[in-house]
């Protein structure tokens, strides 16, 4: 008899995700598979919208990383009011928007690692779950949640200053950006009081590397054989090779980091790359053309994108990169734990990144906007804080929008986050009787290193508990816990 | 002179989600008028580890979010500290914040929920007609409150009404 395990939803990811898990009569685990309700509606609904409020409009999609989608709309948007193709803006739009960004990938780390990660790494993902969360690290190492609070916060203070508002920021528009930095803003956040400035930001990103490498050489067999598999890897890199979080051109790598993707503008970018449905899920999985559905799948997020990138272009962050590959000798790392490590580099690049950008004079002066011919469709690429964001418009003599294709960071680890999944679950679960909390945490533990992003964007009160089922092989429930 | 946050947090692009941050905007355009300046307003998708932050120091916090339970139109309730991780991993709740709060800044306001009864939870902007009613509602049982706030901390420590 096969029975089957429902973890429903997965706890601290973002959006409502289920995983179910087959056993075969030995207990074994014959399937797995994680479950992704994504709202897919949001393309349509744009349709029929003039184009010029999709950067405004997309960021309904989510109410945790809504700049990404408001950057990567306004890119796109670029494209169609004539403006260029990511690289054609001015001086201050440009600097604007990747301040907005970094400001964006800085939070979106901090958060992800002290909040979502520390309380694993600190107690153990065996551990009690009531502890296991920021309220017990805030407990025990006060220093450290106190950190992630605050470089948050500081990330949070850089988009409201560069997108005008935390909700439905309308900082970027097509062509460029709608205001400048002040002299007041460039202070506050240069020069304000500890810990609000850039340098304790910097000297807090360094630390958090540290206390990552210092947790890594006392438990290396867990972090280096955690989920651990050969992937295809794709971000977005700069035309020299850096690593580029807000613009660039495509490249993928293999496992042994052969190219295979070589640096294609992301404007053509469906000649390279397409989108399998499965029957199962609601989300999509997307592949490389040329590879197929089997082989084309790929990493993308931090991971990907150290493993993508020639160099860092930031000095800190380029040290650490260097210490990074040479863990597994210059050739791509597949480790799923290592995740965080890159995580954590990419902190520290984006906190490099935001204190010269700083030091800019054209963030407080200068043409804010371009315009040229305009064009019938765009497309805008940009380096999420999950993996790589893709937007691509048409619109028609009305200028309203008529086709809308999005496929978000998420989507594009739907293969590695199945495999991550199904890699644990075996290893932990094959000849067990009983679904332990630990082990379900394991499966958890797996997803969360990818950051997911579930789409879900309404939270009212009174919903999503977390609700674990078990069926037996006729789909009757034999079991359901709800935390 | 009593310092109250209000924090209205939910997603104005879907509909009735966005009735937190609408009840903040009608009591700030109110507090304006009527030369309030004890008063700080802040709204956001979702609450979150920083706000933990954003509300310590203060002396009265008012949390303000739509509902999907079936009340009549509004209630308000206190907020008891909670240490239990909300499901989705970037979403904090108001217990938790306060929680946080006095784990890290050693001391926590007084802090109270509002939840207002939303129907449509759409892609667009707008609130729909009864929860328009909700809102006007709510914001008038507000601005009695917030005329003496330090009446309301003294004489609600465990309230519930709807």
């Amino acid at each position: 008899m096969t029975k089957k395990i429902t973890i429903e939803p997965v706890t601290r990811v973002e959006g409502h995700g289920k995983v179910t898990i087959h056993l075969d009569d030995q207990n074994n685990v014959s399937q797995s598979r994680l479950h992704i309700v994504e709202f897919r509606g949001f393309e349509r609904f744009v349709q029929g919208r003039p184009y010029w409020e999709a950067p405004v409009l997309v960021q309904r999609l989510c109410g945790i990383c809504p700049v990404s989608h408001h950057l990567a709309a306004a890119k796109a948007l670029d494209v169609i009011v004539g403006a260029g193709t990511g690289d054609g803006l001015t001086p201050t739009g440009e600097k604007m928007r990747r301040l907005m960004h970094y400001g964006q990938m800085f939070q979106s780390h901090a958060l992800h690692f002290f909040h979502l990660v520390s309380p694993d790494l600190l107690f153990g993902i065996d551990s009690d779950p009531a502890i296991r969360n920021v309220i017990g690290v805030a407990l025990k190492h006060k220093d450290l949640a106190v950190m992630g609070v605050m470089m948050r916060k500081y990330g949070q203070e850089v988009i409201r200053a560069t997108a005008g508002k935390k909700i439905h920021g309308t900082g970027a528009i097509p062509g460029g950006i709608n205001k400048h930095l002040t002299q007041e803003e460039k202070e506050f956040f240069l020069n304000g009081p500890d810990p609000m400035n850039i340098d304790k930001m910097l000297e807090w990103s360094v630390a958090s590397i540290e206390f990552f490498k210092n947790y890594y050489k006392e438990h290396k067999s867990f972090i280096d054989n955690f989920a651990h598999f050969p992937s295809n890897h794709l971000s977005l890199v700069r035309k020299d090779g850096a690593m580029d979080l807000y613009h660039g051109v495509i490249r993928a790598v293999d496992s042994e980091g052969n190219k295979i993707l070589d640096d294609i503008d992301y404007q053509n970018y469906e000649e390279y790359i397409l989108e399998e449905v499965r029957n199962w899920s609601y989300m999509k999985f997307p592949y490389i053309k040329k590879l197929g559905k089997e082989k084309g799948w790929y990493r993308v997020g931090p991971l990907a994108r150290l493993n993508t990138a020639d160099f860092i272009p930031s000095p800190l962050a380029q040290k650490e990169f260097e210490i990074f590959k040479s863990l597994t000798n210059g050739k791509p790392n597949n480790h799923c734990m290592h995740y965080h490590y890159a995580r954590l580099i990419e902190l520290l690049h984006s906190a490099e990144m935001i204190k010269e950008l700083l030091h800019d004079p054209d963030l407080m002066k200068g043409d804010l906007t371009i315009k040229g011919t305009k064009q019938s469709r765009g497309v805008g690429l940009i380096e999420a804080p999950r993996g790589t964001l893709f937007h691509h418009y048409e619109i028609n003599d009305k200028d309203q929008i008529v086709l809308a294709n999005l496929i978000v960071s998420t989507t594009n680890n739907n293969e590695p986050m199945n495999r991550s999944v199904n890699f644990v679950a075996k290893s932990w679960m094959n000849g067990q009787r009983e679904i332990t909390e630990p082990m379900m945490n394991a499966v958890e533990v797996a997803i969360r290193a990818y950051d997911p992003c579930l789409s879900c964007a309404t939270h009212a009160l009174g919903q999503m508990p977390l609700d674990i089922s078990l069926y037996d092989s006729e789909n009757n429930l034999i079991d359901r816990k709800t935390t | 002179m009593t310092k109250v946050l209000l924090y209205g947090f939910g997603n104005p692009g879907r509909r009735d989600d966005g009735l937190g941050i609408a009840f903040v905007d009608k009591i700030e355009q109110w507090a304006l008028s009527a030369g309030k300046t004890n008063m700080e307003f802040e709204s956001n998708y979702q609450l979150n580890i920083e706000d933990a932050e954003v509300i310590a120091g203060k002396d009265l916090v008012i949390f303000a979010d739509a509902s999907r339970e079936e009340i009549s139109d509004y209630c308000v309730s206190k907020v008891d500290e909670s240490s239990k991780v909300a499901f989705t991993s970037h979403e904090a709740s108001p217990g938790y914040v306060v929680k946080l709060c006095k784990d890290l800044f050693g001391n926590a306001p007084p802090a109270y929920l509002v939840h207002i009864r939303g129907y449509d939870w759409d892609f667009a902007e707008g609130l729909s007609e009864k929860a328009l009613e909700n809102l006007d509602k709510a914001v008038a049982c507000f601005l009695d409150i917030l005329e003496k706030p330090e009446t309301f901390i003294e004489g609600t420590k465990n309230v519930k009404f709807c």
